[in-house]
């Protein structure tokens, strides 16, 4: 494996995640002041205690006076990074590495998305000049993700009814556990009926088959591992953090199907090798995983080795994946019940397993959790970028 | 006489027609046959259609002439785009003739004169409810002259000028107006009389074999027949009247029929009179497009009437709460010209994996710069998965999207021309139609879409 990885050098010793939502009273200066301050007091830490930042954002501003503007960081080092749906995790990622180097003691990863302000539905993309002829300038995202379906029911001669009830099986559990969660977007349980019967907005999609869209913001503070229990007494470890971004090979290859992501494929694997995993469906105790639309869902048990290729929607039929089953996956509700302010949603999913193994998880708490796991993936089928990390209780 | 015309005079190559496969329904209140173009199709895409199926490959014609009523562009020549799509050499020269039918003659006149393709298309709009909307028809056709076997010879040209206020439209609009019928009937009928006669007369016949008048003057189609006769058929515009595509498709229905060794006449009575006076030789039975007009005339598809309002902008329909789409930019459709409008992808010689669009790494064996030119825009395909999109900005949702894999190598995703959702399945064969994706900042997107076949 290429990556060395840097398991068990930094500690996230502090978080913060805001209320997701249709925020209309708050802006994003608004939203990142709530995020980095539950962050501050999380970890016991004023604002000038940290040596540097790091900002995802994929739209909701540039560099890194986003950031510095609105808390009035003095001279302090602030990068701004954008890796599509990825970006949140891409802060946190580059803000372990640069504590990791040695370069900084105490490094804050922020993320922030303001999608309501727009007026539009969905996720804007803001791309260069262009010749206008890439399908991904007209197909939109639920029209690219709502290419799994009929392809992996073909490909596994799944029944379409067992797919669909297995699209909506994701959406409900997504539901049910978002409606235990204060800060989530959608805190009602949905009825398989209601899922069913939505509107449909791509292919065999849904509006319950799509994430929500929504304003959000989380920060995460992270320490030298050997500081961590300076702040706290319930620290927790980076494992591994993987990323992979693809050639986009699949949209141009007549061999691709369009049932799996071999980024997210890459991913795992290095992020497994880097933790020293060797079997994630009995080592982790919970995956926060990219659900925009349910057969991404579906089709990630796959890649990231949580089911057998052809099996994961008999597996989540069976409610293996349920908060009370076998692997909890989304336990906080997932993108679905969050939406998807693009840049805050990978630190959202590492926000529910930062609460998650300390024990603060409230009624979504899982038992004696050790190991966790999130990811995001950025694009759409056929290419795209796919972060995996893993985080741990118990310093290794 | 009949046989392959004489070696240096320019004759008659080759023919190609086309038609939307749109019909007005009859919510409308129209009855009978209204050819309409597809909310993505205009004067370019159309003509690229009729064109694309007559100029043999690897043999450029001289010149490309291009007319229309209807022109996508002003300052900005269409023909570029209908060359480019065509795949033409650079020295290829290619102009647009703007204005009326007249424009059509001209363009032959001048193929005639030293070779060349004449390409006639139009998006006619009526106002809703009128005579032009109702009679009208949206459509193209192409004319390839030049030296060698031809089709039909060339027995003689003609014209008659006349300022007249018969049919007329202010720039800025897209309907028109007209006079009382009957006042551009009576001013019509005596020159195209004339220039029969005098075509005739200068061929040393004393009728045609096959006789069409073509006019805006629906007094004159009315009476086409009775106007000038023809010996085995007469008659006027297939479609209603169709613009500047109108004489060109009058004259491609005859050719669909027409034996070897029969003369035909064709005349547009438009601000005058041109005629065109053609005799067939015995390869026109072996040069005839796959599709005659007939048979496409056939094979319409009625579409709402409010759809059609909103398609030609007559009635403003709520679009999904999506932003729109950016124009196309400059430079970048520049670079990537061959792929736009050419759909040129390329292969890699190392390997043989083929790229659409183009790419300078291959995907498959990573060589670098080892690429040679491959046009797909002929090729067929089938639907490997597809989507339909009801959130996407189109002017006409849902958007349906398909993944298309090519006989022959290569994989893109395309959306799908003149899509009717239950047609489209994985496995569906396609071919590819030149469409104009949308159009922002008053730039036209060209592109090619899948048609299911």
């Amino acid at each position: 494996m290429a990556s060395k990885g840097i398991k068990d050098a930094v500690a996230i010793v502090g978080m913060g995640c805001t209320r997701f939502g249709e925020r209309w009273e708050s802006s994003t200066d608004d939203l990142l002041l709530e995020a980095v301050g539950e962050a501050l007091g999380s970890a016991g830490v004023q604002r000038d205690d940290v040596d540097a930042w790091w900002l995802g954002t994929l739209g909701s501003g540039q560099s890194g006076l986003t950031l510095s503007r609105p808390l009035g960081i003095d001279y302090k080092p602030v990068t701004r990074v954008e890796n599509y749906c990825a970006t949140g995790s891409e802060s946190f990622r580059n803000a372990c590495y640069a504590v990791a180097s040695g370069a900084y003691d105490r490094v804050m990863a922020v993320g922030v998305e303001k999608l309501k302000d727009s007026g539009f539905s969905g996720l804007l993309r803001a791309d260069p000049p262009s010749d206008g002829t890439a399908a991904e300038l007209s197909l939109t995202a639920p029209a690219a993700f709502s290419l799994l379906d009929p392809a992996y029911t073909a490909k596994y001669g799944v029944d379409p009814v067992a797919m669909r009830e297995a699209m909506t099986h994701v959406a409900w559990k997504n539901h049910v556990n978002g409606a235990r969660n204060p800060k989530a977007q959608f805190r009602k349980e949905v009825s398989r009926e209601t899922i069913e019967g939505a509107p449909k907005v791509a292919g065999r999609l849904g509006i319950f088959d799509c994430s929500g869209v929504s304003d959000g913001a989380a920060a995460a503070m992270i320490v030298r591992a050997e500081d961590a229990y300076d702040y706290t007494d319930r620290p927790i470890f980076v494992k591994a953090l993987a990323l992979a971004s693809g050639p986009m090979r699949g949209g141009l290859d007549p061999a691709y199907d369009f049932t799996s992501f071999p980024e997210v494929v890459h991913s795992a694997a290095d992020a497994y090798a880097q933790a020293g995993i060797t079997d994630p469906r009995s080592e982790l105790s919970l995956a926060e995983v990219h659900d925009c639309f349910t057969p991404t869902e579906i089709v990630l048990m796959e890649d990231l080795g949580f089911a057998d290729r052809g099996q994961a929607w008999k597996d989540v039929l069976a409610g293996e994946f349920d908060a009370d089953g076998r692997l909890a996956v989304n336990v906080d509700g997932g993108l679905k019940s969050f939406g998807h302010p693009v840049g805050a949603s990978g630190l959202r999913m590492l926000y529910e397993a930062f609460l998650q193994l300390r024990g603060d998880a409230g009624e979504r708490q899982l038992a004696d959790p050790r190991l966790a796991l999130t990811h995001n993936l950025g694009g759409r089928p056929g290419g795209c970028v796919s972060f995996v990390s893993v985080v741990g209780n118990e310093r290794g | 006489m009949s046989g392959a015309s004489m070696g240096g005079a320019i004759g008659l190559l080759g023919y190609g027609a086309y038609l939307p496969s749109y019909r007005l329904g009859s919510d409308s209140g129209v009855r009978g046959t209204r050819v309409v173009a597809s909310f993505d199709e205009d004067a370019t895409t159309m003509a690229v259609e009729a064109a694309r199926t007559v100029v043999p490959e690897g043999a450029a014609p001289g010149a490309l002439w291009w007319a229309s009523s209807s022109p996508p562009y002003l300052d900005k020549t269409n023909a570029s785009a209908v060359h480019a799509a065509l795949r033409l050499p650079s020295v290829v020269p290619a102009a647009d003739l703007v204005g009326s039918a007249r424009s059509t003659f001209a363009a032959t006149r001048a193929a005639l004169a030293s070779g060349g393709l004449v390409v006639a298309a139009d998006v006619r709009i009526g106002k809703p409810g009128s005579a032009d909307e109702k009679a009208g028809g949206d459509g193209a056709a192409a004319l390839l002259f030049g030296e060698g076997d031809a089709i039909a010879e060339v027995l003689g040209v003609a014209s008659e000028t006349l300022e007249v206020l018969d049919r007329w439209r202010d720039p800025q609009r897209t309907t028109g107006e007209q006079w009382e019928e009957r006042f551009g009937f009576e001013q019509y009928a005596d020159l195209v009389r004339g220039v029969a006669a005098r075509l005739l007369d200068g061929a040393g016949l004393a009728e045609a074999d096959h006789v069409v008048v073509t006019s805006g003057n629906s007094g004159i189609t009315k009476r086409a027949g009775a106007l000038v006769k023809g010996a085995l058929s007469s008659g006027a515009s297939p479609i209603g009247f169709s613009g500047a595509a109108d004489p060109l498709l009058g004259l491609a229905a005859v050719l669909d029929v027409a034996g070897p060794g029969e003369t035909v006449l064709v005349l547009s009575a438009v601000d005058g009179c041109d005629g065109l006076l053609l005799r067939t030789t015995d390869l026109l039975a072996g040069r005839r497009p796959t599709r005659s007009v007939a048979d496409q005339l056939g094979a319409g598809r009625a579409i709402p009437y409010p759809t059609y309002l909103s398609w030609r902008g007559l009635l403003e329909r709520e679009l999904p709460r999506r932003p729109e789409p950016d124009r196309p930019a400059g430079p970048p459709s520049a670079r990537a010209g061959a792929w736009k409008f050419g759909f040129a992808g390329t292969r890699c010689v190392e390997c043989g994996f083929v790229h659409v669009p183009p790419l300078r790494v291959c995907r498959s064996c990573s060589a670098v710069d080892a690429m040679e030119d491959l046009s797909l825009a002929d090729h067929t395909g089938t639907v490997a998965t597809f989507t339909i999109d009801r959130l996407a900005f189109s002017p006409s949702p849902p958007v349906i999207d398909v993944v298309v894999d090519f006989e022959g190598g290569g994989r893109t995703t395309l959306e799908v021309a003149d899509a009717d959702p239950d047609r489209v399945a994985v496995g569906s064969e396609v071919s590819l139609v030149f469409r104009r994706l949308f159009t922002a900042g008053a730039v036209h997107n060209y592109f090619w879409k899948a048609r299911v076949r």
